[in-house]
């Protein structure tokens, strides 16, 4: 901004970055993108091991091996871990490589919405493994 | 923004190829593989709380060449952002960043994501047959 412009405006400089986002916040996609990189590196050496095991399962087996309350609940964590550090990570690609304004925003969207319904799906799924009777 | 047709920076067309620049390359074309991928979790989750029937249908794709390949593909990607992805927590804990340790661990990542995928498959195999 030009000092004349500047002049000519009463608005303070901190009017002009207010709203633009806040430099506390900078970190937050970095650290969470960190926390859940953490946190998946058991949980995939889990769900290795499950799926695995679901190789020579039939459908009972499988339906009572996801049943457990042990394996339900790492399986619930496991998904939304993956969901959330697959949106943060494919938010960065889509920034660095999606230069038109409108392609960039929508994709960004849609990403998101995608990441909640298939992690919503895969919640509820698991969520009528446990507490069905089937 | 520029008009003019300049190169952009990072200059791919010149740089000769190595492996660091292959393992950075090489976790963002996984991670998005895996992303993905995540439809195959949905597919498995979801058929098995609908029931047998529709569990049998994503089984039988799983176990045709078709879902072989893709399962094979994703498997690997897995390792291989795994271990990457560790290395990258190392590194943003400031350890290996001399060059022979960046060079060394950048391997480490691709045949250790070979090796891990290979040991995932063989037990699966052994374990399971092709079923």
């Amino acid at each position: 901004m030009s000092a004349e412009l500047h002049e000519a405006d009463l608005r303070t400089p901190l009017k002009h970055a207010r709203g633009l986002g806040s430099a506390k916040s900078g970190t937050h996609h970095f650290m969470v993108q960190r926390v859940t990189a953490i946190a998946l590196i058991p949980l995939v050496v889990w769900a290795v091991w499950l799926a695995l095991t679901l190789v020579r399962a039939d459908y009972a087996q499988a339906h009572a091996l996801v049943q457990q309350p042990c394996n339900a609940l790492l399986m619930i964590i496991f998904i939304i871990a993956v969901f959330w550090h697959a949106q943060l990570g494919v938010q960065v690609v889509i920034e660095d490589y999606v230069h038109t304004h409108w392609l960039a925003l929508t994709s960004q969207v849609l990403v998101r919405f995608a990441c909640v319904l298939g992690g919503f799906a895969c919640v509820l799924a698991v969520a009528r493994i446990a507490l069905g009777n089937a | 923004m520029s008009t003019s047709a300049r190169p952009l920076s990072p200059h791919l067309q010149v740089y000769r190829w190595q492996i660091q620049m292959v393992t950075s390359i090489l976790h963002r074309i996984t991670g998005v593989a895996l992303a993905v991928g995540t439809i195959m979790l949905i597919a498995l989750l979801v058929s098995l709380a609908a029931g047998p029937e529709p569990y049998a249908v994503v089984r039988g794709f799983c176990a045709s060449w078709l879902g072989l390949i893709l399962l094979l593909g994703w498997s690997w990607s897995l390792a291989f952002h795994l271990l990457n992805g560790i290395r990258h927590l190392l590194q943003d804990a400031l350890m290996g960043y001399a060059i022979h340790q960046f060079v060394r661990n950048s391997w480490l990542s691709v045949i250790g994501s070979l090796v891990l995928t290979a040991a995932i498959w063989v037990y699966a195999f052994a374990c399971g047959g092709a079923a």
